[in-house]
C-alpha cells in the first residue's frame, strides 16, 4: 500500500508552469530523493505535498499518514529570545501532546538541555538543523519531508545530520522525501531518485539514474561526478 | 484623588500591561514600523469624530479597523512595495489627521492627556485589556511558531494569515486603549519602547514578556506621577511642560537607555 500517490501534477504560479505533469509514488520506508537544478521546482513540489500551494492533478496521502517537515534554511534574528524548548513545547501544545514529549525528542536528535535552552540565533548551523529535525519529529510522523537539510552547514555537521536521518529512518521505518544536490548522499542513501527540471526527467534507483547522460539532461550541462564504492 | 481619577490610573496601568505584551510580539515579528503606522491611522478618525461631535474613540476605532485590514492585506501580498506603501500611509494619515482635527484639540489628539473616566468607560476599557491579554495567552503557541517561520507554522496546520489578522486587530485595540492618554503620535511608543528594553535585558521568552510588561506599567505610573505633581519644571531659563503623554514616553525611553548599560540575564 502506497503512502503517497502523485498523478499528473501541475503547478502554475502567475503565468508560468513551475511543475508540469509530475507523477510518482512513495511506499512505506522508501527514501526518495528529489534532484534538480535551482528553479527546477523541488521546493514547490514539497510545498504542494504539504498542501501549501494551489495545484491541479492528484496528490493522495494514505489516511494514516503523519508528516514531519524540515524546511530549507531559516534565518532567525540573532537576538530573537526564543529557544527550541519554547518552539518544541508550542508544537506539543498545538498538537495536544504533553510537554514532556520534548525530552525524548531532544534525546533522539542529540540536543542537550543546554542547547534546548539556548536562543535559536546563537546555535551553530548543525545544532539549529538538528532542532528543526526534532521539531518535525513531534507527533510521531511516518513520513519526513526534508528540503536540503544540510544546505547551511559545514561538512562534519552535514555527516551528522545525514547520520541522524539514517538512524531515525531505520529505527522508526520512516518514509523520506528529501530534496538534495549532494550526489554522493543520494548514491549512499536514496532508494529512489526523482530528477526534476520542471518536468519529470527521470525516475529510478540511484544506480540507474546517476549516469553522466541523465545528469547532463537534468542540469543542462555536463556534471562532474565521481562515485566511490562504500562498504556500508 | 477622585474615583474617576483612580479609574483612569488603573486603566492606564492595565493598558500598559497589554502594550508591553503586544510590543514584545511586535518586536519578535519585526513589525515595529507597521505598528507605528497603525497608531497614526487613528488620527484622521479621531479628528473627524471631533468635528462631528461624536465620541472620538469611535472615530479612531473606525479608521483603525480600516487601517488594520489594509496593512494585513499588504502583508499578505508580501511584495517589496509593502514598505513603501506603509511609509505612504503613515505620512498620509498624519497629514489628513492634522488637517481635519480642530486646532484646539490637535495637541491632545497627537500627544494625549489625563482624562477622568466614567465607570462605563472604565469597564469597557477593562474588557478591552482582558481581550488583548486573553488573546496573547490563548494564541501564544501559534504566534511563537508563526514568528519563527510562517512556512513551518503553515506545515503545522496553523492558518498564518488568520492569526496575523487577529494579532493586528488586537494590536489596534491596544492602540485604541492607549490613545486617550498618550495620543496618536505617542501610543505606538508605549508598545515598542518597553519591549525594546525587555529585549535588551534578556534572552528568554518568559523573562522578556515579564520585563516588557513591568517596564511599560512602571513608565505609565512614573509618568503620571511626574506629570501630575510637576506639570512644569524650570531649569535655568528653560521651562519644560511635562504633559502626560510625553512624560510617560520620556520615562520609558529613560528605562531603555538604562537597559543599554546592563548585561543580559
Amino acid at each position: 500500500m502506497n503512502l503517497l500517490i502523485v498523478k499528473n501534477l501541475f503547478v502554475r504560479i502567475e503565468d508560468r508552469y513551475i511543475l508540469e505533469d509530475i507523477s510518482f509514488e512513495l511506499g512505506p520506508g522508501e527514501r526518495l530523493v528529489v534532484l534538480g537544478p535551482n528553479g527546477a521546482g523541488k521546493t514547490v513540489l514539497l510545498k504542494v505535498l504539504l498542501n501549501l500551494l494551489p495545484h491541479t492533478g492528484e496528490v493522495t496521502w494514505a489516511p494514516d499518514v503523519r508528516i514531519g517537515y524540515v524546511p530549507q534554511k531559516i534565518d532567525p534574528e540573532r537576538h530573537l529570545p526564543l529557544t527550541y524548548k519554547d518552539l518544541l513545547i508550542s508544537k506539543c501544545k498545538i498538537m495536544g501532546l504533553a510537554s514532556s514529549t520534548i525530552n525524548e525528542i531532544a534525546e533522539r536528535v542529540g540536543l542537550t538541555k543546554e542547547l534546548l535552552a539556548t536562543p535559536v540565533g546563537h546555535l551553530s548551523g548543525g545544532e539549529f538543523q538538528r532542532g528543526l529535525v526534532g521539531f518535525a519529529l513531534i507527533g510521531e510522523p511516518n513520513v519526513l519531508l526534508l528540503d536540503e537539510p544540510t544546505a547551511s552547514i559545514d561538512e562534519p555537521g552535514e555527516e551528522h545530520i545525514y547520520g541522524l536521518i539514517n538512524r531515525l529512518q531505520a529505527q522508526y521505518n520512516l518514509a523520506v522525501i528529501a530534496v538534495s544536490h549532494d550526489l554522493s548522499f543520494i548514491y549512499r542513501y536514496a532508494t529512489k531518485v526523482l530528477c526534476l527540471n520542471r518536468r519529470r526527467v527521470c525516475m529510478g534507483t540511484p544506480q540507474e539514474v546517476l549516469t553522466p547522460d541523465v545528469l547532463t539532461q537534468v542540469y543542462g550541462s555536463p556534471v562532474s561526478y565521481y562515485h566511490h564504492e562504500h562498504s556500508d | 484623588m477622585s474615583a474617576s481619577e483612580l479609574y483612569s490610573i488603573i486603566l492606564a496601568s492595565l493598558t500598559a500591561l497589554a502594550a508591553g505584551l503586544m510590543g514584545s510580539f511586535a518586536l519578535m515579528k519585526r513589525m515595529s514600523l507597521a505598528g507605528d503606522v497603525v497608531s497614526h491611522i487613528a488620527l484622521p478618525g479621531l479628528g473627524l469624530a471631533l468635528v462631528f461631535h461624536i465620541n472620538p474613540l469611535i472615530g479612531a476605532g473606525a479608521t483603525l479597523l480600516l487601517g488594520t485590514l489594509l496593512i494585513w492585506h499588504l502583508q499578505n501580498l508580501g511584495t517589496v512595495t509593502t514598505d513603501v506603501a506603509i511609509g505612504v500611509i503613515f505620512a498620509a494619515a498624519l497629514a489628513i489627521g492634522t488637517l481635519v482635527t480642530p486646532s484646539e484639540d490637535l495637541i491632545e489628539a497627537l500627544f494625549g492627556g489625563f482624562q477622568s473616566l466614567t465607570p462605563v468607560s472604565f469597564l469597557l476599557g477593562v474588557v478591552g485589556v482582558l481581550s488583548v491579554v486573553g488573546f496573547i495567552w490563548l494564541a501564544r503557541h501559534k504566534l511563537i511558531i508563526g514568528l519563527f517561520s510562517p512556512e513551518l507554522a503553515a506545515a503545522t496546520g496553523i492558518s498564518v494569515t488568520r492569526i496575523n489578522l487577529y494579532y493586528l486587530l488586537m494590536f489596534s485595540l491596544t492602540v485604541l486603549l492607549g490613545l486617550r492618554f498618550l495620543g496618536a503620535l505617542l501610543v505606538g511608543a508605549l508598545i515598542i519602547v518597553p519591549a525594546a528594553t525587555g529585549r535588551q535585558l534578556t534572552h528568554t521568552l518568559s523573562t522578556f514578556l515579564t520585563i516588557s510588561s513591568i517596564t511599560s506599567v512602571a513608565s505609565v505610573l512614573v509618568g503620571i506621577t511626574i506629570s501630575k505633581y510637576y506639570p512644569t519644571v524650570t531649569i535655568g531659563s528653560v521651562t519644560l511642560n511635562l504633559a502626560l503623554g510625553p512624560a510617560i514616553i520620556t520615562v520609558a525611553t529613560f528605562f531603555f537607555l538604562l537597559s543599554l548599560l546592563r548585561k543580559k540575564v
